[in-house]
């Protein structure tokens, strides 16, 4: 019973947050707005006992990716005007697009016969010693362990070819040599003139 | 009265438990914080030859020990200035972020062998996600404020999170590479037998890193970049005043317990008695666990806090990131490596 009311209470919450990443006209409330759905489908994972699942999902998207995109939309100046141009011109497309995602996720479920889990009635009791975490990692490690090791491969890709496109040679670019700095001494730097003092006139 | 005390207790049900060890713990940060604050500013004073807050006292007793309290009042009667310019909501919205997680972190962090309040199987993993969505609350006050010192306050922040909170959970996964569990219970169960079996030895590079990046992660001297007086006058908050500010306070100087409270646990054996397993003394109150030890332990993590702040210039921004990306991140690489060594060969916290 608690459990179906705290569902339906994150669940409404999950539309609202996700509706506001969509409506909202302000590029850092729809960012906000993500953290928010992040979070409560973190809390409705944790009803369906898959802790270690939502636990990840907070630490992942909410404090690390989200910071970073919070980080970039602040430092953008996004021009509302200029995004709403040619907005009815192309509503047709998006709304193709949605009505084609919305069909192939329903075909999936439909297919498949259902989602197998009401996640109203939150997760099966388990027995007292059983560790989400233990049994995710047996799984991956042995079952999954190549489409696992592909997708370590996959992201790693990534951050090489991230790095590699970043690191371009600008024309003028400075950068400090740190132990050029550690190195010097005063003696490179400072010249002590002796001079001989005035006399007085 | 002990007697139907102690019934009434055990006959309370384990929400209402939790419930009360909440309000208790809550309670006893809040009043600790006010007491960090003053150690903090004597400690501090002493380094430099001063006396430090003297004035306030408490019936005439203690000079300088109603100051923290006194502070409190002042700033409860202080106006909450909101600029013209302000986004209202998250201007409102952000002291509240960052207090919540600060607060929050405590309810996996074992008090001693009783008090725990939930013995979360993924508490150290719970740790990470909570301080690490500290930093929404100085991104969204920066944001909000709606001013250059404070927008570029934000975005140090920001980015200074981001670098260390990858040294820290680096450190943590060696952590748990030695005691195999995120159950921090169960972490601190595992360095029983003395000093010498607490996790510190056998992973002191990654005590360090930790504790460095915990410094960061907290926004305290010498990585105080967020807010450095010097060149952006009080970063994320310089538009916040009164009761809004003192949340700020709050919550940087509950981090800092946090922190503290957290090496005691992952790398100084939490409320285990450094005399266990020693002849005599161990087997005296000296060698039981006690909360009294990780009380102990604490108070050397907050003074080194402390000690930092007096003693170490501010870093420039390039050089957190360098330290951050280009020492640690490198130095827990390179020890998780050791301990896969350690591990195969069975030796340290392997042995057994």
């Amino acid at each position: 019973m608690l459990v179906e009311v705290l569902f339906y209470v994150f669940g409404t919450i999950l539309i609202a947050g996700a509706l506001g990443v969509i409506v909202s006209r302000n590029a850092v409330y729809s960012a906000l707005a993500l953290v928010l759905c992040f979070v409560t489908s973190a809390a409705i994972w944790l009803l369906l006992q898959a802790e270690f699942l939502a636990v990840v999902l907070v630490l992942v998207y909410v404090g690390a990716v989200m910071v970073l995109f919070l980080f970039v939309v602040m430092m953008l100046d996004i021009n509302v005007e200029k995004l709403r141009e040619g907005f009815t011109r192309f509503a047709w497309l998006g709304w193709l697009t949605a009505l084609a995602v919305i069909v192939e996720i329903a075909g999936v479920v439909w297919a498949g016969g259902g989602l197998g889990i009401d996640a109203s009635k939150g997760g099966a009791d388990l027995p007292a010693n059983y560790s989400n975490t233990l049994e995710l990692g047996q799984v991956l490690y042995t079952k999954y362990v190549y489409p696992f090791e592909l997708a370590a491969v996959l992201l790693l890709v990534a951050i090489v070819a991230a790095i590699a496109l970043t690191m371009r040679k600008r024309p003028g670019h400075k950068v400090q040599d740190i132990s050029k700095q550690v190195a010097v001494r005063a003696r490179d730097r400072v010249r002590i003139v002796k001079m001989e003092s005035e006399k007085r006139s | 009265m002990l007697q139907t005390l102690s019934t009434a207790w055990f006959s309370l049900p384990d929400y209402g438990r939790a419930t009360a060890w909440i309000l208790v713990i809550t309670v006893a940060l809040i009043i600790s914080v006010a007491l960090l604050t003053l150690v903090e500013r004597k400690v501090i004073g002493w380094m430099q030859l001063r006396r430090g807050p003297n004035r306030v006292s408490i019936f005439g007793l203690f000079p300088g020990l109603g100051q923290p309290f006194a502070d409190v009042v002042k700033l409860l009667m202080k106006e909450v200035i909101i600029p013209a310019k302000a986004n209202k909501f998250l201007f409102r919205l952000a002291p509240m972020i960052t207090l919540i997680p600060a607060f929050a972190a405590w309810a996996v962090i074992p008090l001693s062998p009783e008090v725990v309040v939930s013995k979360a199987d993924a508490g150290l993993l719970y740790l990470l996600s909570l301080t690490s969505m500290g930093v929404y609350g100085v991104i969204i006050a920066g944001w909000a404020t709606n001013s250059k010192y404070a927008f570029l306050g934000a975005m140090r922040s920001a980015a200074q999170m981001v670098a260390y909170e990858i040294a820290m959970g680096f450190a943590l996964v060696g952590v748990l590479m030695a005691t195999r569990s995120m159950n921090l219970g169960t972490i601190v169960l595992s360095q029983s037998g003395g000093v010498g079996a607490w996790n510190w030895f056998w992973l002191f590079p990654l005590f360090i890193v930790y504790f460095i990046s915990g410094v960061a992660e907290t926004n305290r001297a010498p990585f105080d970049v967020a807010e450095g007086e010097s060149e952006i006058v009080a970063g994320f908050h310089v538009e916040y005043s009164g009761m809004a500010f003192a949340l700020f306070f709050l919550a940087e100087y509950a981090n800092m317990i946090l922190i503290a409270a957290l090496t005691a646990v992952f790398f100084f054996g939490g409320w285990l008695s450094p005399f266990q397993g020693y002849p005599v003394i161990g087997d005296t109150l000296l060698g039981a666990p006690s909360f009294l030890w990780l009380g102990i332990k604490i108070s050397v993590g907050l003074f080194m806090f402390l000690w930092f702040r007096a003693t170490f210039p501010r870093y420039r921004y390039d050089q957190i990131m360098r330290l951050g990306w280009k020492a640690l991140i490198p130095v827990t690489l390179v020890w998780i490596g050791v301990e896969m060594v350690l591990s195969v060969y069975k030796i340290g916290p392997w042995s057994h």
